[in-house]
């Protein structure tokens, strides 16, 4: 709690023990640094020091630069937002975003042109593959859930973030956290774990900044002047307090070293393996679903100016969905060495979590009751309604794909990556689209968007890449698993793997461009986005030439 | 007051819906993570495996690094074609001192589970440096700077001290051998304790230059024991049927 009264100015709490505490880090930094093992190590140890640094001093510029009283949580009776740290973590997204898309279609154009690896450690392949998948689901998604739930908290519970420097920490110390993931994958520091191959130092610093956000979250939620917590509220904290549960029990690992950047798991083989899917695939329930859909349940009404369609279905869509999720990990695992029995509850709740999936969509479609005219006109409301017809197409090739008789024809394929992709640049990216279209003008207190128009050009162009990219993915992925498995008339097996291999390039080439097409849409955003937030008008009013944006 | 009033409760109680999470979130995993402690058929050994020699882990550190898990599964399913294609069906105790696994969940190129043997070692080594030379048709990408650079060993015996706290069983033997070890297998020279510490381990100059222990004689040594430490002629697969 922030003292209200001071008179006298003086370091608050936080202030003062944020400071010490990167004082102390930067120290510690600078010893690992000096004897690391490795110099990619050394580097991260370096930047570590500079980050912890560059952070006292910002924390101690900013006492003397601000007034004696803290922001307070009122004025007038009326919440006094704090925009900041939804602003930086919107950027953020939008800046993450075309990066991580970028890294996407360069690893497209690996698998289908070779050559482009360049015989370079740092972009081949295996290295730049994490760093996309991080790069989309960690820093873009992130991002745009840390901004959301920033915002929508305050919103709806008509209170000011709690707490004065932890909201900047969890922003800021999340995105360092990215850049130590990023940079870690391309100097080859990896646990390999998929979607959780940051190494153990990394992953005890997201852990700090978690607990943080979750702090902050709950914090402004007790605030509330609101008798009760809006749904998107409890997506939210299901996805916080999950996501912080999968990681401390997925990446439990012992350091070879203080010195070393590698660490070697606690659990091991069949154990590690069933550990590794839990985190993965509540990863994608509970990051990339539960998160995302906190977000559908608040900017659907609002873009809509309608109330959500049921209240009821949205706490049956709450409760079975995070209850179901937690089950589902062992369906990637079919035919393994897992125990049948694990692999057949995997399958089966995978399959009953189709209900509470379809649930949630038609909770969110059918929001639009009465106000369906608004996706002619309305070219962000149809994004985020797209965004959940995607989502509805996804949860019902997920449970298909975990019955383990379709398992054993898509698994290890293409098929695999289609299917995530629907999920990812359908649901994910369309409902984020549409949330930072709302989001900008809010934030930066414009009247509207730029322009509508590029949004159709957005929605459009992007929409030809995912239907390109999904369907050449279920096309490769069918098509390879039944040359794995074709049989002669003579009883061998019809063809080598590298024959399925060659047979795979025409579709590499069509999801690429499908990658491109996607990415081209972004750009269109970005440049929309930046055109409200810096209006031609007003730069030419005040008599200085128009600037060109860096892209 | 209907049930669905009930739920206020939730709704007003920030710490109940927080408790409520938890709980619900709890069950899934704790039902099928569990019970893989202390069932037979997940923690049942089967003869011949055993840790990885120094060299080997060294091996497989790198093909961790390089992130070869990311095209490249170590898991034969129980399916007919896969058996025929990659060899018997992986068993659980094959990973048990895999930490982290490398079961992997994509194949862009073949199952690794039983690579070992399968080609020469001058084939991995052409094959790493330049995929294409041996495989005219691969997606995969070249390695060449492994067979340039120096595998770096100053430090393995913390790598095999941190397992052995975790319950993989290195002898203080072992930890104190592993340096000699890894330069043993490497070709510098082939000495009977190597194999009595580690039975089976193969020690040669995998890289074809026998003056420097290089990235690639390390990966190749742990590629070439692959899925060879259990013997299928001896493993009695109906063991365990019920």
């Amino acid at each position: 709690m922030m003292p209200t009264t001071v008179t006298r100015k003086s370091m608050t709490i936080g202030e003062g023990g944020t400071a010490l505490a990167f004082a102390a880090l930067a120290v510690s930094s600078i010893v690992v640094a000096a004897g690391a093992h490795t110099p990619e190590y050394a580097f991260h140890a370096w930047l570590s020091a500079a980050a912890s640094i560059a952070t006292v001093f910002a924390i101690v510029n900013r006492y003397y630069e601000r007034p004696a009283q803290l922001p307070p949580a009122t004025i007038e009776d009326k919440p006094n937002y704090n925009m900041g740290p939804v602003k930086f973590a919107t950027v953020a997204a939008v800046l993450w975003g075309i990066a991580g898309f970028s890294v996407g279609l360069w690893a497209a154009l690996e698998l289908a042109f070779p050559v482009l690896n360049f015989d370079l450690p740092w972009i081949s392949f295996g290295r730049i593959r994490p760093l996309h998948t991080s790069a989309v689901i960690f820093a873009f998604g992130g991002n745009v859930l840390l901004a959301t739930s920033f915002y929508v908290v305050q919103r709806t519970c008509r209170a000011r973030l709690a707490g004065d420097v932890a909201p900047w920490f969890v922003v800021l110390g999340y995105n360092f956290f990215i850049v130590i993931a990023g940079t870690g994958y391309l100097l080859g520091i990896t646990q390999s774990k998929e979607y959780a191959e940051p190494e153990w130092y990394a992953d005890l610093w997201l852990t700090v900044v978690w607990i943080t956000y979750f702090l902050v979250f709950l914090g402004t939620i007790m605030r509330r002047r609101e008798p009760h917590i809006y749904v998107a509220n409890w997506f939210y904290l299901a996805f916080i307090l999950t996501i912080a549960v999968l990681h401390l029990g997925n990446n439990a690992a012992i350091p070879v070293s203080v010195y070393s950047p590698k660490s070697y798991i606690v659990w091991g083989g069949v154990q590690d393996a069933m550990v590794q899917w839990w985190y993965g695939h509540n990863a994608v329930g509970f990051f990339l679903t539960a998160g995302f859909l906190a977000i559908m349940y608040y900017f659907i009404p609002k873009r809509a100016e309608r109330p959500i369609y049921s209240y009821r279905l949205s706490i049956i869509h709450f409760w079975a969905l995070i209850f179901l999720y937690i089950w589902a990990g062992p369906h990637h695992l079919h035919y393994t060495a897992l125990p049948d029995w694990a692999q057949t509850l995997g399958m089966t709740f995978s399959i009953i979590l189709w209900m509470p999936s379809w649930g949630g969509m038609i909770n969110g479609i059918m929001t639009l009751s009465g106000a369906w005219d608004k996706l002619r006109t309305d070219p962000v409301l149809r994004m985020l309604v797209v965004s959940v017809a995607f989502y509805g197409m996804a949860t019902f090739e997920g449970p298909l794909m975990s019955v383990k008789a379709v398992n054993s024809l898509s698994h290890y394929t293409d098929w695999t990556i289609g299917h995530v992709h629907s999920g990812a640049l359908g649901w994910v990216g369309y409902v984020s689209f549409g949330a930072i279209y709302c989001l900008v003008p809010w934030l930066w207190n414009r009247e509207r968007l730029y322009s509508l128009k590029l949004v159709n050009w957005h929605f459009w162009i992007s929409t030809i890449g995912i239907v390109l990219y999904i369907s050449s993915m279920w096309v490769s992925g069918i098509l390879q698993g039944l040359m794995w498995r074709a049989y002669t008339k003579l009883g061998f097996l019809e063809y080598s793997f590298i024959e399925t291999v060659e047979a795979m390039h025409p579709f590499y080439v069509i999801r690429a461009l499908g990658g491109a097409l996607f990415l081209i849409g972004a750009l269109i955003m970005v440049w929309n986005l930046w055109r409200t937030v810096y209006p031609r008008e007003a730069v030419a009013a005040s008599g200085q030439p128009a600037l060109v944006p860096a892209e | 007051m209907s049930l669905w009033k009930k739920h206020a409760i939730f709704e007003t109680n920030s710490i109940l819906l927080v408790i409520g999470v938890l709980i619900v979130i709890a069950i899934g995993g704790l039902v099928e993570i569990t019970p893989l402690f202390y069932l037979k058929s997940t923690i049942e050994k089967a003869d011949g495996v055993r840790p990885y020699t120094p060299l080997e882990l060294a091996g497989r550190n790198i093909y961790v690094r390089e992130g070869c898990y990311n095209c490249h599964s170590q898991m034969i399913r129980t399916l007919r074609d896969e058996v025929e294609r990659y060899g018997h069906y992986s068993l659980a105790a094959e990973s048990m001192y895999d930490r982290p696994f490398q079961w992997g969940s994509k194949r862009t190129g073949p199952d690794l589970a039983r690579v070992g043997g399968k080609y020469s070692d001058d084939w991995h080594r052409d094959h790493l440096k330049a995929p294409k030379s041996v495989v005219p048709g691969t997606v995969m990408p070249a390695y060449p700077w492994l067979a340039q650079t120096d595998l770096d060993l100053a430090h393995i015996d913390d790598d095999l001290r941190v397992q052995a706290t975790l319950g993989v069983p290195y002898t203080a033997e072992m930890i104190a051998n592993a340096q000699a070890d890894a330069k043993a297998q490497a070709g510098a020279d082939a000495s009977a304790d190597l194999v009595k510490r580690y039975p089976k381990a193969a020690a040669r100059d995998y890289d074809g230059r026998p003056e420097r222990i290089t990235e690639a004689d390390a990966l190749i040594a742990y590629l070439q024991m692959l899925g060879t430490l259990v013997d299928f002629r001896l493993y009695d697969d109906k063991a365990n049927m019920r």
